[in-house]
């Protein structure tokens, strides 16, 4: 139940005072509760856990994270 | 998948290996501390791939693991009540209490229903007014947002019939009971990303120093996994003890503000009785006065039961890392996934579970 997931944003709506949206995850869609995130825009990403939006995916600091491995490897077969 | 597949890079995960293995020059023994993490971990072979004496223990961050006999027990006297529908998350079904489980309880005939999302059951509670809803709220810190949104929701829409067993426990107060075992292994902690989204890290700061182990946020996928053992690694070489975020990309410093506010308002601090390890002081919420009316506990009064653990069962040694599944006897023979005898072989994110669908032997 601890696995959260990333999934996109691809839609928004409030049910009667509670803020809900639609996450798509690769395909599948679900009933997302985004009230712990109510600025996430449709088009991001979140991770959900349990049916809730919990944290929004940083897409520069996923970057970085990727470019920084990337690098690693480069320096890695520079030095042999 | 995006955010998932590039973490999953094979050449990336080798480079990564390689650089562990040049920084490790002595052994050292690392904790992860979260059941997701463990099942990666297992899965993909990550702690045989690493050098010789740099050993992973796992740790006992397995929600449905650790929650007490007793109230597995609790659940079923309640979900055999007549008027109830009972409800939870799927891999709670088949934990085994002292007699039965939830899903034997629904082939007799209960209403055992399994939930996505808590919000679920709170609908359940609106389309049966006849019937008392009941959802099993089992979990870290990181379904607590999601449990306390429930119950929030349930006292705005007014419904008398809607209540939740509480089974919540936290996760820096079990890593401070293992730092304080007598026999303490664990050098370096792997912190549970998710958690850590929305509790931030700064609970970790005074363990890290106090205990001085240095400790991880870590994500869930095997490069997450690999960059946080590298950092650990780092650190300890270094003779460092300081909290760092391999996780950056969804965690921040303070985590999510309007999550833990919810958590705060619905829930307190409690000590709790965790399955196999015992009572730790402040390692457990229960609701706060203002919501002690949504308490499944007190409203069917049950209590007085006895609850005993099948006798071959090591969990709590397979929880604090003192064992291998492995190490059991009822390991693969008498205890399999389809016939669990203890919690941690029943959820993907128990140790056993994690070791027995990897095809480890005994
Ligand atoms: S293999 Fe089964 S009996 Fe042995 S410790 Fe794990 S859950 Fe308990």
């Amino acid at each position: 139940m601890c696995l959260g997931i990333p999934g996109r944003i691809v839609a928004t709506v409030d049910v009667a005072g509670l803020l809900m949206g639609t996450v798509d995850f690769d395909g599948l869609t679900r009933e997302v509760c985004l009230a712990y995130l109510p600025d996430a825009r449709v088009g991001e990403y979140v991770i959900v856990h349990v049916g809730f939006a919990i944290s929004m995916v940083d897409e520069a600091e996923a970057h970085r994270t990727l470019e920084m491995l990337r690098s690693m490897g480069t320096s890695l077969e520079a030095e042999l | 998948m995006r955010y998932l597949d590039e973490y999953r890079d094979p050449a990336l995960a080798r480079q990564l290996l390689d650089e562990i293995h040049t920084t490790a020059t002595r052994p050292w023994t690392l904790m992860e501390v979260c059941g997701g993490q463990t099942h990666t971990i297992v899965r993909q072979g990550i702690d045989n791939l690493l050098p010789a004496g740099l050993r992973m223990i796992h740790g006992p961050g397995c929600p449905v693991c650790v929650t007490p006999l007793e109230l597995i027990d609790k659940a079923l006297a309640i979900a055999a009540r007549p008027e109830v529908i009972f409800t939870s998350y799927g891999d709670m079904l088949r934990v085994p209490g002292t007699g039965t489980d939830l899903l034997a309880l629904r082939a007799r005939g209960s209403d055992v229903r399994v939930v996505y999302s808590p919000l679920d059951a709170v609908r359940l509670a609106e389309q049966h007014p006849d019937r008392q809803v009941v959802f099993f709220a089992v979990g870290f810190e990181t379904t607590a947002p999601a449990n306390a949104m429930a119950v929030l929701r349930a006292h705005q829409l007014g419904l008398p019939n809607f209540s939740i067993l509480v089974s919540h426990v936290l996760v820096p107060p079990a890593m401070t009971a293992l730092l304080d075992a007598p026999d303490r292994q664990v050098q370096g902690f792997l912190a549970a990303g998710h958690v850590c989204a929305v509790m931030g890290w700064t609970e970790y700061e005074p363990i890290a120093h106090r205990y001085q182990v240095p400790v991880v946020v870590t994500g869930f996928e095997p490069l997450d996994l690999l960059e946080g053992i590298l950092m650990a690694v780092r650190q300890l070489e270094a003779g460092h003890a300081r909290v760092e975020n391999q996780y950056a990309r969804a965690v921040h410093r303070d985590g999510n503000s309007r999550a833990r506010e919810a958590i705060r308002r619905v829930f307190r601090v409690r000590d709790r009785a965790w399955r196999g390890i015992g009572t730790i002081p402040d390692s457990g919420l229960a609701l706060t006065d203002e919501f002690a009316r949504y308490d499944a506990e007190t409203r069917f009064a049950v209590s007085g039961l006895t609850a005993r653990e099948h006798p071959a069962c090591i969990a709590g040694d397979i929880l604090t890392g003192a064992r291998e599944p492995t190490d059991c006897t009822a390991y693969g023979t008498a205890c399999t996934p389809r016939t669990p005898l203890g919690a941690p072989m029943v959820s993907t994110e128990g140790t056993c579970a994690a070791y027995h669908s990897a095809g480890r032997a005994s």
